[in-house]
């Protein structure tokens, strides 16, 4: 393995860095609103769209983001609707990740204790008034958990964008290794590029977990 | 000022095809104090919580202030600023602190003042002794004081009517006494209350009327004094023998 060929591949691997950064930060804000929304559907029963949250959330979890994105880049063009390849990818990793966050919500509000409720409701507070001060604060502190296990799994699946030609991390490496048979020092960078993303993430959000339990429990 | 504060005529409830309250009939007159008695599983807390609009029952008749209770959601929510309810778990909210706690209901329900309601607030933590913990979070607290402010949350609403619920039976045996000291004062100034308790001397002391069911039938209304000492029934004599040590 050289360091002349690693020092050399930085500047170029320092863009798909952050060009993964950027994709990954779009699609995981966008699948946190979605699900936030879809779940939110769901808490409050809405007739038909709920119908519709659950056909999205079964079509989304049951595909894989590969083929997601096949349709998205490939066949939307078909009927159209040509959208730019880092587009697709965030659409693609919003629709994929959305579920995910609405299961990881819904979750969360279905752990509130029932006891909870009623003493919200022996209260007086209204349904509304419930979901606003009581369950949706309690529910989404509850949900932390999972909801990080999606951040870090989302930015993961950005791999998977190499298959539309982002040149994003995975992309890089495999365009290096075809390009100059570098691949050592590509597979290399690689995962130091993943890791300097990941392990501080993954830091945080424990983090933050112990956190949230703290600042929600402890009868 | 009405007689009856609150009216139960023939009120039925069953889960499924099982009968859990039969023909209940009583009524309560303000001021006074009701306690509700009978082995587990007798339909206590079942009946406690049909005054709530906490559990539905299938037909019978409930009157609060002599206006018939309609029994839809809407109604329900306007009445338990009314009827205030004390559970047996520590209820909490764990994610506002205690004040907050205390002061949802009087400002999101009610929509009272800001400055006026924590006025009252602090006045109820200071009589419950625990002024200190305003700021504290539940889980900062020990069950016997969380037990408090569930109560100071409820009278916050200035409700006319209280349901306790064994709110003593998951406390740690000396958290007991500072709860029971609370209703206690409250019954002295004549808060109306319905209470379900397994402490024996605390129903002596406190009951105006002793209901005592079983099988989710009443089989005794009489008067506290009464009840304790010259039972009506060899039921409800067997349950405070059974209850002595």
């Amino acid at each position: 393995m050289s360091w002349t060929v690693i020092q050399q591949s930085l500047p170029i691997f320092e863009k798909a860095f952050w060009l993964t950064l950027k994709l990954s930060c779009y699609g995981i804000i966008g699948a946190s609103l979605l699900g936030l929304f879809a779940s939110f559907i769901r808490y409050f029963q809405i007739p038909v769209a709920k119908q519709l949250v659950n056909v999205y959330i079964e079509l989304s979890r049951n595909t894989p983001l590969l083929i997601q994105l096949f349709f998205i880049y490939y066949a939307f063009p078909e009927i159209g609707l040509k959208i730019p390849a880092e587009t697709s990818g965030i659409i693609g990793l919003i629709f994929l990740g959305g579920s995910y966050m609405a299961e990881a919500f819904s979750g969360g509000l279905d752990g509130v204790p029932k006891v909870q409720i009623e003493s919200g409701k022996a209260i007086g507070l209204s349904n509304l008034q419930l979901a606003r001060y009581v369950i949706f604060p309690q529910g989404l502190a509850l949900s932390v958990p999972a909801i990080a296990a999606n951040v870090i799994f989302l930015i993961k699946e950005t791999s998977i964008f190499t298959v539309i030609a982002i040149p994003e991390l995975t992309n890089t490496a495999l365009d290096q290794i075809g390009m100059y048979y570098h691949t050592d020092e590509s597979l290399f960078v690689l995962v130091i590029g993943y890791a300097i993303i990941l392990i501080p993430l993954s830091l945080i959000l424990t983090w933050l977990e112990r956190r949230a339990r703290y600042g929600t429990f402890g009868h | 000022m009405v007689d009856t504060l609150l009216k139960v005529e023939h009120l039925n409830k069953a889960y499924g095809t099982k009968q859990v309250l039969h023909d209940i009939n009583f009524s309560v007159t303000p001021g006074s104090v009701t306690v509700l008695l009978g082995p587990s599983g007798s339909g206590k807390s079942t009946l406690i919580r049909c005054l709530n609009g906490l559990e539905e029952f299938q037909s019978g008749q409930l009157s609060f202030e002599d206006q018939p209770i309609k029994p839809t959601p809407k109604t329900w929510q306007q009445l338990r600023q009314k009827i205030g309810m004390v559970f047996q778990s520590y209820d909490l909210f764990p994610n506002l602190t205690v004040i907050d706690n205390i002061l949802l209901g009087p400002l999101k329900v009610q929509k009272r003042s800001k400055t006026e309601a924590l006025k009252q607030a602090t006045q109820l933590l200071k009589e419950v002794d625990l002024t200190d913990y305003a700021d504290a979070f539940p889980r900062q607290l020990s069950g016997g004081q969380k037990q408090r402010i569930a109560i100071v949350r409820a009278l916050a609403l200035n409700p006319e009517f209280m349901l306790f619920d064994e709110v003593t039976a998951s406390l740690d045996p000396e958290m007991v006494r500072g709860v029971l000291e609370v209703m206690l004062n409250l019954a002295k100034r004549k808060m109306t209350m319905l209470v379900v308790t397994h402490e024996m001397n605390f129903a002596q002391q406190i009951a105006d009327n002793v209901l005592f069911l079983e099988d989710g039938a009443i089989l005794e209304q009489t008067p506290g004094k009464q009840f304790f000492t010259q039972p009506q029934t060899d039921r409800a004599r067997e349950f405070l023998d059974s209850m002595a040590f």
